[in-house]
């Protein structure tokens, strides 16, 4: 426990900053390391080079030419539906970021529906954008849209399906429980590595990762905003602030997305405790407050790394073959790992 | 509708292999062979093929104003005046020549849409294409080459590859 007591508006304002920071971090981390660098790696060139050493001021030059563009409502638009859309998903990602730990005491707030919780509002984003597809008065957002709750809804079951098997093995649905847990069991009675549970979830988090893949309309799941046949998908009719407002979502609700799957599945913030002798929550070490949240981010970063790597390699899936695969591949899959699961949970 | 064929497993993680490899020539240091293929253009200059269509350069003294170039121009960018002059006869005791003197011969890169059918169509060896590509202009009047310009672009002109064995040599000339 912290040895400061911090009053509550300090306790509000800290959370609000650290809220922003959660989100905004993660989302130019991803934009700059992997969608400027790495996709212009992959594609043997050096990407933005000139902005600042090595292009790394590139984001604030996109940042200042989204801004100073014009901010057009077409005319037949829901002019309010139509303006609220991009603050929906983006505030979806804040309400997201709210439930995952970044340390023994970083926390934004904690209680035990939290991976309920976290499912739940992951779909508010598809609201957003559904909405954004309907108000723009255009068919070609109008298709994404309807694409894009096709395909979230699809993607949402194999996605909780997925984590269900964490939380049967955890026994716990509060997300710095499973944390907890995963650093202080041990493997056959050895602890040096904790207990994380991609070792036995392994067909959950691939389920997971690949469902939180659809659920970003990365491709190849990115039929919604399938350029060659809708130009921009339910964005098409956005321009300036917001869309710069959907494009931060989209690499803040990714980067949320990692922080969470490292959080089920990769042990969290956490180092195991028997490295330190740490017990519980309460004994561990104030520095893991600081430790921990750099922690996340390294971890973060991996996870995106592997969803990029995977949207920079495959072209996109067919609309059918999407629907395909997430019900007739993917949730039968998943119920069997829950099975597998909860038989292996009673016999040990 | 017919059966749908599933993604198959080792082909997809050969897409992954495919571009961490590029990922990885990119990154590797120029003196060990890697490096992107882009060139970072303005801090380092590109080196067009020989035969890349950069710019047109003019040889004055074959020029005979026989105005093929001109009409030939789907862009109707080429500008030429001439004039006849006399020129002493070729063998002692005959009549004078009369010759076609150039006074102008502007070209304007403003219109040309680098087609090259200029090039292919001058029968008297006067126009080239140089690979040069640097020309561009803050003024678009400036795009207006003259002919002392196009003269300098002549310099630029690569000399010509050999011809490859059992290549068949131009006719008539």
């Amino acid at each position: 426990m912290l040895a400061v007591e911090i009053p509550y508006w300090g306790q509000s304002l800290i959370r609000v900053l650290a809220g922003a920071l959660a989100v905004l971090v993660p989302a130019g981390t991803i934009v700059y390391l992997f969608l400027f660098k790495m996709m212009s790696f992959m594609q043997s060139r050096l990407g933005p080079m000139e902005a600042g050493p090595y292009g790394s001021l590139q984001l604030a030059a996109e940042v200042g030419k989204w801004m100073q563009k014009e901010d057009i409502t077409p005319a037949k638009a829901d002019r309010r539906v139509f303006r609220a859309a991009p603050l929906i998903v983006l505030v979806s990602t804040f309400v997201l970021v709210a439930v995952v730990p970044f340390g023994p005491d970083a926390y934004f707030t904690q209680f035990d529906a939290g991976v309920f919780y976290m499912l739940a509002v992951s779909s508010i984003s598809t609201l957003g954008i559904l909405l954004a597809g309907w108000s723009s008065a255009n068919k070609y957002s109008l298709l994404g849209g309807l694409r894009a709750a096709g395909q979230l809804i699809a993607y949402e079951l194999p996605m909780v399906l997925s984590v269900l098997g964490v939380v049967i093995q955890a026994g716990t649905m509060n997300l710095q429980a499973i944390v907890f847990k995963q650093n202080t069991d041990s493997i056959f009675g050895w602890d040096g590595i904790g207990y994380p549970y991609i070792l036995t979830q392994f067909v959950g988090f691939l389920i997971f990762m690949i469902a939180v893949q659809a659920e970003l309309t990365q491709a190849p799941f990115d039929m919604p905003v399938a350029e060659s046949e809708l130009v921009s998908g339910y964005m098409t009719e956005y321009s300036g602030f917001r869309f710069l407002i959907f494009f931060i979502a989209e690499f803040a609700t990714a980067g949320v997305f990692a922080l969470i799957a490292s959080v089920l599945f990769l042990g969290g913030w956490g180092v195991p405790f028997a490295w330190f002798d740490w017990t519980t929550i309460d004994s561990v070490d104030d520095w893991m407050n600081v430790a921990g949240p750099l922690l996340m981010l390294a971890k973060m970063t991996v996870l995106a790394g592997i969803i990029m790597w995977v949207r920079f390699t495959y072209p996109r899936f067919r609309e059918d073959q999407l629907q395909r695969f997430a019900w007739k591949v993917l949730i039968p899959l998943s119920l069997a790992n829950i099975m597998v699961t909860a038989v292996c949970k009673v016999v040990w | 509708m017919g059966r749908v064929r599933k993604p198959q497993i080792p082909g997809l993680l050969k897409g992954l292999a495919v571009t961490a490899r590029t990922l990885a020539e990119t990154l590797k240091p120029k003196k060990l062979g890697g490096g992107a293929v882009t060139v970072q253009y303005p801090h380092e200059k590109e080196t067009p093929p020989i035969r890349a269509r950069g710019v047109i350069g003019l040889r004055e003294e074959n020029c005979t104003v026989c105005m093929l170039c001109v009409r030939s121009c789907p862009d109707w960018c080429i500008y030429i005046e001439g004039h006849k002059e006399l020129a002493p006869p070729r063998r002692a005791g005959g009549a004078p020549r009369k010759v076609n003197k150039l006074d102008r011969f502007d070209i304007d890169y403003a219109l040309c849409m680098y087609c090259g059918i200029c090039v292919e169509v001058c029968p008297f060896e006067a126009i080239f294409w140089s690979p040069e590509y640097e020309f561009s202009e803050p003024r678009i009047a400036d795009l207006l080459h003259d002919m002392s310009r196009l003269g300098e672009w002549m310099e630029t002109v690569p000399e010509a590859p050999a011809l490859e064995a059992g290549a068949e040599k131009k006719k008539g000339k």
